[in-house]
């Protein structure tokens, strides 16, 4: 079947949709960007065609009405089991590319050693890997680097301690590996691993499985051509896009949040280094739009600044500034102002909560600023962005929102992060029918 | 047969002959200011807008300017040093950029674009007062040069209009302060018939000016009305208006531009000549002099031509028929001080980009705004709105600096710009379509 690719290469995440004929999304594929553009390219496309997978076994079951419980349970067999196959194959390129390290004068004494305890994490790391998959598994992130990285470094510690190998040898060695492995391509065939993980899911479940998997394994069968592709976002120019494939991320947040919610008039996508105001027509058509951009203030990086800052997960920040009752007052958006602020008032002994509170309210006052020079906040308003998963921003925006603008609806998705990839897979879309907006013919 | 590839220049600059011709006259003028102290000639400092060459020629006085210092520190990377330098000695970070560009200049020798050492002035004459930083700049420079200031005030015009009153106002000021002290220091008498004259050569180089950027109107432009611009408005704007010298470049500039006109060919980049006209836009604001190629390359590089500019007026707005009058010699020269863009209310430069905007048939506005430039910059998000709303035009806002090389962020502006030039493309093809 014919396919339209969107993709949005943000400075922090890539991030992929892929769409049919009818405007449907098939699928939708994140990565983290890397320092390498084409291949965090390639692995949320790859990612998104994996979602859209599902999508079609969705829609090959539920042309035999067999969406139900079994099917559902059916399909979560199968993705954890599809994933554990490429964690493994991951981890198999990761232990390849971890011992081949391990030469030259270097190595000359400790060696043979060094290679024995790779064996052994990564033994360990393999055995383990089905329990990080299985049902009710709680995973931090879908990210490989992520699940690996976490894993090796404590199984490593164990192992380098047990046999008398330097953890901080091993340490290195995965430093090196991690990132030749996380920048190459993925390799081999995806309907090979998915028949792999077929297998697997029969093997558990000799009930219904087998019916569904004959199905899906139908549903395989049907080839998910590119037919166009549509690039967007910071790191677009790098990629050896042509023109007419490239669309200003402007441009694809305006159409993608007026796709998801098309009574949408104002857009505010807070990323990784940009912060965007947009106002667009009922056709979704960019009308104006500001950014920042003589500096970084108040976006997406400034909170993973601050986390690192005070030792924290990304996510976990969100959480804890809801808990505030009273946020402290900050006004720097600067972040190195910040950061040196959140560490003055740790000192005197105020609440971490509501510190974080401040901070995310700082972060927020800058959008409202750049809000209003766009034009300020009309009916509906769409929030989009990694910032809009994050739930202390997302109350301080409805607060000044309100405060500035009244009433007015505030439209945030779960698949918000994947905005500007949507309207770049519209665009796509579109273009493959001849019409080509926002590029001269 | 105009355009030719300069050997001295980096080997892929494309000029215009007009350029090449503009460059001499250039280089001729700098060598008789920073021969003054051999030759004897009295060198008076003055501002671009509200510039009385004529009169200040009337004395023998070597015009200076320190903006154009200022912009050809920038053209040639030197005004990041410079702007440290005065930083260093006292001068804030939001301080215009062109004044802390040309007190760096002065700390660190003063030498001017042709290495020499420029004079120190024999007079200061203020003759605009649309811009406030301009009367500090000359406080500052008096400090140091200690010389006669002349201060010749051009009320603004707040309610859109020049009044008799503001004509009688400052033809006294004319009388009484300014031609008596330019006496004093020059030790020549006052001559009105010379001024006449010059004055007539003015206004002859002045309707080619006018005939020149007003060829922005066909399709394609052979001009650029911002980037080609700047190059258009140097001798008139400078220390050339009122001599043999202007006359003669701007009939062989009119020539050049009606040739490619003929052609039906757009404007010579120094990337190249424009192949396709996509679109054409009206511009607000000063250039960034910094990165002037690199930024005028963004706009080559996705086929855009500015087809008029307000940038091209703060030395006069002649396109709107003012022109210098033998007849009325200081009456005239009153009426180009009060009517230079800077000096222009907010709603007087709504209404011109709006002018612009529909008799030039442009497809939007845009505006660069300047980081360190209030006087320009303030009330420009109002005039986007307003021009916007009057025109129905997309517009769109940008912010670099003039000479202040660490307040351009190419791929910042490249990224604005091009989003900008797609929204306007999508409003062009997108019209009506619900996705």
């Amino acid at each position: 079947m014919k396919t339209f690719v969107g993709i949005d290469l943000g400075s922090t995440t890539t991030k992929a949709v892929l769409m049919d004929e009818e405007e449907g999304v098939l699928g939708r594929g994140i990565t983290n960007s890397r320092s390498n553009y084409e291949t965090a390219c390639k692995v949320a496309t790859e990612e998104a065609k994996i979602d859209a997978r599902f999508t079609l076994f969705r829609r090959e079951f539920g042309a035999a009405g067999q969406i139900d419980e079994q099917v559902e349970d059916f399909l979560g067999a199968l993705e954890r089991s599809f994933r554990l196959e490429q964690f493994l194959e991951q981890l198999g390129d990761l232990e390849e590319t971890c011992i081949r390290l391990v030469r030259g004068d270097r190595y000359a004494k400790i060696g043979e050693g060094v290679k024995v305890a790779l064996t052994e994490v990564f033994r360990r790391l393999r055995e383990e890997a089905p329990g990080m998959y299985a049902p009710g598994a709680d995973r931090k992130s879908d990210f490989f680097r992520d699940i690996a990285g976490s894993r090796y470094l404590s199984v490593a510690e164990e192992v380098g301690r047990d046999a008398g190998v330097s953890y901080d040898v091993l340490l290195n060695i995965y430093d090196k590996s991690i990132i030749a492995v996380e920048n190459r391509p993925p390799s081999g065939k995806l309907n090979e691993k998915f028949k792999n993980a077929l297998q697997r899911v029969a093997k558990e479940d000799s009930g219904a499985a087998s019916v569904l998997g004959e199905k899906a394994e139908h549903a395989l069968g049907i080839e998910l051509e590119e037919t166009y592709l549509v690039g967007t976002g910071y790191g677009r120019v790098t990629l050896p896009f042509s023109k007419e494939h490239i669309r200003s991320e402007i441009l694809c947040h305006g159409l993608g949040a007026h796709m998801m919610y098309p009574k949408t008039r104002t857009v505010l996508d807070i990323g990784g280094q940009d912060t965007k105001g947009i106002q667009v027509n009922p056709e979704g058509i960019v009308e104006n739009f500001q950014m920042n951009d003589r500096c970084a203030a108040g976006t997406g990086r400034y909170l993973g600044y601050i986390a690192d800052e005070m030792n924290m997960g990304l996510h976990e920040l969100g959480p804890m500034a809801l808990k505030s009752k009273k946020p402290a007052r900050i006004n720097s958006t600067c972040t190195v102002f910040a950061g040196a602020e959140l560490r003055d008032r740790l000192a005197l002994g105020e609440a971490r909560e509501d510190i974080l509170a401040g901070l995310h309210r700082a972060i927020i006052l800058r959008s409202m600023s750049i809000l209003s020079r766009s034009g300020g906040v009309a009916d509906e308003f769409t929030f989009t962005g990694g910032v809009a998963k994050n739930e202390a921003a997302v109350r301080e925006l409805k607060k000044l929102v309100f405060e500035n603008y009244g009433e007015v609806t505030i439209n945030i998705g779960a698949e918000s992060i994947y905005t500007g990839a949507l309207g770049a897979s519209e665009f796509a879309r579109r273009a493959a029918h001849g019409r080509i907006e926002g590029v001269e013919a | 047969m105009n355009t030719k590839i300069l050997k001295a220049q980096p080997a892929d600059v494309l000029k215009d002959a007009s350029m090449i011709k503009q460059k001499e006259m250039m280089a001729k003028h700098y060598d008789r200011l920073t021969n003054a102290p051999t030759s004897g000639a009295k060198v008076a400092s003055t501002f671009v807008p509200g510039n009385l060459n004529e009169l200040i020629m009337c004395f023998d006085l070597v015009n200076n300017l320190p903006e154009v210092n200022a912009i050809q520190s920038g053209l040639r990377k030197q005004s990041g040093a410079y702007i440290m330098e005065a930083e260093r000695a006292g001068h804030s970070e939001d301080v215009c950029t062109y004044v802390k560009s040309d007190i760096g200049m002065m700390l660190k020798g003063n030498i001017g674009p042709n290495g020499k050492k420029l004079p120190n002035p024999d007079v200061l004459l203020l003759s605009y007062t649309g811009c406030f930083t301009f009367l500090k700049w000359f406080e500052l420079l008096r400090e140091q040069y200690k010389c006669p200031t002349i201060f010749l005030q051009t009320p603004y015009m707040a309610d859109g209009k020049v009044t008799p009153n503001m004509i009688q106002y400052m033809v006294k000021q004319l009388k009484d302060t300014v031609i008596p002290t330019l006496e004093e220091v020059s030790g020549v008498k006052f001559d009105i018939d010379r001024l006449r004259e010059y004055l007539k050569k003015s206004a002859q180089a002045e309707d080619d000016l006018v005939h020149i950027l007003q060829t922005g109107k066909n399709k394609p432009s052979p001009i650029d009305a911002y980037f080609g611009g700047i190059y258009y408005i140097g001798p008139i704007f400078g220390a050339f208006r009122g001599t043999d010298d202007a006359i003669d470049y701007y009939r062989f500039l009119r020539e050049e531009v009606d040739e490619r006109l003929a052609k039906g060919l757009g404007p010579v980049t120094p990337d190249g000549p424009m192949a396709e006209e996509k679109y054409r836009l009206v511009v607000e604001g000063p250039p960034n002099y910094t990165s002037f190629r690199q930024f005028w390359k963004m706009f080559y590089d996705e086929g855009a031509t500015v087809v008029a500019s307000s940038y091209t007026k703060v030395g006069g707005t002649y396109d709107y028929g003012f022109r210098h009058d033998p007849d009325k010699p200081l009456e005239s020269l009153a009426e180009y001080c009060l009517g230079v863009y800077t000096n222009r209310s907010l709603p007087m430069r709504i209404d011109m980009l709006t002018d612009y905007i529909n008799e030039y048939e442009a497809d939007g506005l845009l505006i660069n705004s300047i980081k360190s430039c209030n006087s320009f910059s303030a009330g420009q998000l109002l005039i986007m709105r307003e021009v916007e709303k009057r025109t129905g035009k997309p517009a769109a806002f940008i912010e670099t600096d003039l000479v202040d090389p660490r307040y351009f962020s190419a791929a910042n502006v490249k990224n604005r710009l091009e989003s900008y030039f797609q929204m306007v493309e999508q409003k062009r093809s997108g019209k009506g379509v619900a996705a």
